[in-house]
């Protein structure tokens, strides 16, 4: 059962055709990986995800309902979260309130104007986000200011709010990019334990073969707009064509 | 108490406070003393005080926790002068429907523009904030004499259709502005020794509305929506991705202020009913943003300190004169009295722009958090120097910030 159909999905900038003929499906409770060399267009294709692009042809649904056209905090609501190249947190405000955000954003909706109510003794959100926190193990850091803390800590975070809502499809662009290596094994071990823990279907946008081919079960490779191949990592590994387009010869 | 936590009802007590004893704390110096003229406790200037305290605690709700800077503030406060001025000369010269309409109409005039604005953020959505007041002000100016009366300004004439009272007085003159039977100038003047403390119907009308202006801010801070509007100020992109749509939040915390905006005009007015053009210029707006950040942005207190920063340097600093100025200095000798005078003279009277500048320059480079951190950080100087001294746990002590 796949709960991400991509069909037929073409994105032109001017004179260059960024995404043809993309066919792709994802499916239910899986984590699925999307490689591909600079330039392939997987960022663009992940973004006609969310809602930041609309592809001039072709269909995505999300667990059959189309996505497209629809606004970024509607696709969220649709239970799509999305965590950023690079760690997009509130880092004005503490961890705990960071936390509280997407606690409000799932129980209340997309607007609520709560204007007289206090935040703090909404015991209900206060006790879900600091649960969040506790399985996150940042429970230490509740009162600290987000952007003070290590990249490492700030991914973790922003995955622990994409987390409190529940969502169904969680989208990672490029997870680890810019990470110490530390940092990045940290992070695999908290997708294996969320992969065990929920029944949660993730998709993986990755440059980083160590990261791609210790979560993936499944495995498009994106090249020039079009995929190359889907399989299983074990395939893709050995495959000719993939060698060819990404792996090069040290592969 | 009220549903405060207790650091923010202590600060709400503390303003409770400071406004009812203002006329006590604002006249210290003796009627006949030489420093009398450094008095504030004055109806006029005190009512100035609380009006433009809401004025700039409303702006704070939006550009103190929204980010979203606004450069056509006055625009509504002018519409709440002008509603309450129309609500006296057609319905009653009491102030109550009066203030009413201006928060109305204000909110519904800042519903429209903030509509348009909010479609851009940063510098754009400043410019199109101020086109729309620059507007307002042409428009209430020249075109649309038959409603704000052009230059002259809006006033209350002896043969006003008045429901709900009468058109002039059985002496021939126009009513006066008042609450059931209250009239907004009547002034006890308090004497005490050498002393004369004044308070005023209008002042204390006026510092019941700053109150529960206060009160609610401080609600709005420590509520959702409050914290969505400080992630909004933080990362829309974020927000956006996690399921919430920015818009309504800007446009809801933008109408607030333009009600507290409308609040103020309606009170300017109603202590002294006439409304001009001038009051919705962008010098206007600009003072607004000044008192924000002078006092502290984001901050609960800051915008009252900065409103009363502010207004208390205009109406005091420039009537200094270079007569008070030669009988402060008259025990120099004479070349000297005249040359300190001389360099002191561009900064007093008509120059204390001059002064209030410099100052406002120090504070945005010495003290980015506006007169609060200042307050905060004299506050952590005596923690120290008190844990020093007997090692006791002052940790507790309140900041007045948050």
């Amino acid at each position: 059962m796949s709960i991400l159909e991509v069909k037929d999905v073409g994105k032109r900038f001017g004179g260059l055709q960024a995404l043809s003929d993309v066919n792709l499906s994802v499916a239910e409770n899986s984590v699925h990986a999307i490689i591909g060399p600079n330039g392939a267009g997987k960022s663009t294709l992940l973004n006609c995800f969310v809602g930041k692009l609309i592809p001039d042809t072709g269909s995505v649904m999300f667990d059959g309902q189309s996505v497209l056209g629809r606004k970024p905090f509607e696709i969220n609501q649709m239970g799509i979260s999305r965590v950023f190249q690079t760690p997009e947190i509130f880092g004005d405000l503490t961890v705990l309130e960071n936390m509280l955000i997407p606690c409000f954003a799932k129980r209340d909706g997309a607007f609520e104007l709560n204007a007289i109510g206090s935040v703090q003794s909404d015991k209900e959100i206060g006790d879900r986000a600091m649960q969040m926190l506790e399985e996150m193990n940042m429970a230490d850091k509740r009162d600290m200011h987000a952007a003070a803390m290590s990249r490492g800590d700030k991914r973790r975070l922003e995955i622990g709010m994409c987390l409190s809502q529940e969502p169904r499809l969680l989208l990672l662009d490029e997870p680890t990019a810019g990470m110490a290596r530390a940092d990045t094994n940290n992070t695999i071990d908290l997708l294996k334990q969320i992969k065990n823990e929920r029944d949660i279907t993730i998709a993986i946008i990755e440059h980083d073969m160590h990261v791609v081919f210790s979560l993936a079960e499944r495995i498009t490779v994106l090249a020039q707009g079009t995929p190359l191949v889907e399989d299983t990592p074990d395939n893709i590994k050995g495959h000719p064509k993939v060698r060819e387009a990404y792996l090069g010869e040290t592969a | 108490m009220f549903g405060l936590a207790k650091k923010d009802a202590t600060l709400l007590l503390v303003v409770v406070g400071l406004t009812l004893l203002a006329p006590f704390i604002l006249n210290p110096f003796p009627t006949d003393s030489a420093m009398a003229q450094f008095n504030a406790g004055y109806p006029d200037l005190m009512q100035r005080f609380v009006i433009f305290g809401i004025f700039a605690i409303g702006f704070n709700i939006l550009f103190g926790l929204t980010g979203y800077l606004s450069f056509g503030h006055a625009a509504f406060l002018g519409v709440g002068s002008y509603s309450a001025v129309w609500m006296f000369k057609l319905l009653s010269m009491n102030v109550i429907p009066a203030i009413a309409l201006s928060v109305v109409v204000a909110g519904l005039f800042s519903l429209l523009i903030g509509y348009v604005s909010l479609r851009r953020s940063g510098i754009y959505f400043s410019i199109l904030t101020l086109a729309f007041a620059q507007m307002s002000f042409n428009l209430a100016y020249s075109v649309l004499t038959p409603i704000t009366n052009g230059e002259t300004g809006l006033q209350l004439t002896l043969n006003d259709p008045r429901v709900l009272g009468i058109s002039q007085t059985a002496d021939g003159s126009i009513p006066v502005t008042g609450l059931f039977g209250l009239e907004m100038r009547s002034t006890y003047t308090m004497d005490v020794g050498a002393w004369a403390f004044q308070f005023n119907v209008g002042y204390y009308l006026c510092a019941v509305a700053l109150l529960v202006a206060f009160y609610l801010a401080i609600r709005i801070f420590r509520s959702p929506f409050g914290l969505m509007l400080r992630a909004v100020k933080s990362n829309q992109q974020r927000m956006n991705y996690t399921g919430l749509n920015t818009r309504p939040y800007t446009l809801a915390a933008f109408v607030i202020s333009g009600m507290y905006a409308g609040l103020a005009g309606g009170l300017m007015a109603s202590m002294d009913p006439l409304a001009g053009a001038e009051r919705m210029q962008w010098t206007a707006s600009g003072e607004v943003v000044l008192m924000t950040i002078l006092g502290g942005a984001g901050t609960l207190i800051g915008p009252v300190l900065g409103a009363g920063f502010i207004k208390y340097f205009e109406n005091i600093f420039s009537k200094i004169n270079d007569n008070v100025l030669h009988g402060w200095f008259s025990f120099m000798p004479d070349g000297l009295e005249n040359f300190v005078i001389t360099i002191i003279h561009p900064f007093i009277g008509k120059g204390w722009h001059l002064t209030l500048g410099l100052l406002f320059m120090m504070v945005v480079i010495f003290l980015p958090g506006g007169l609060v951190e200042g307050g905060q950080r004299i506050a952590a100087l005596f923690k120290r120097g008190k844990k020093d001294d007997d090692g006791a746990d002052t940790s507790k002590a309140t900041t007045p910030a948050e």
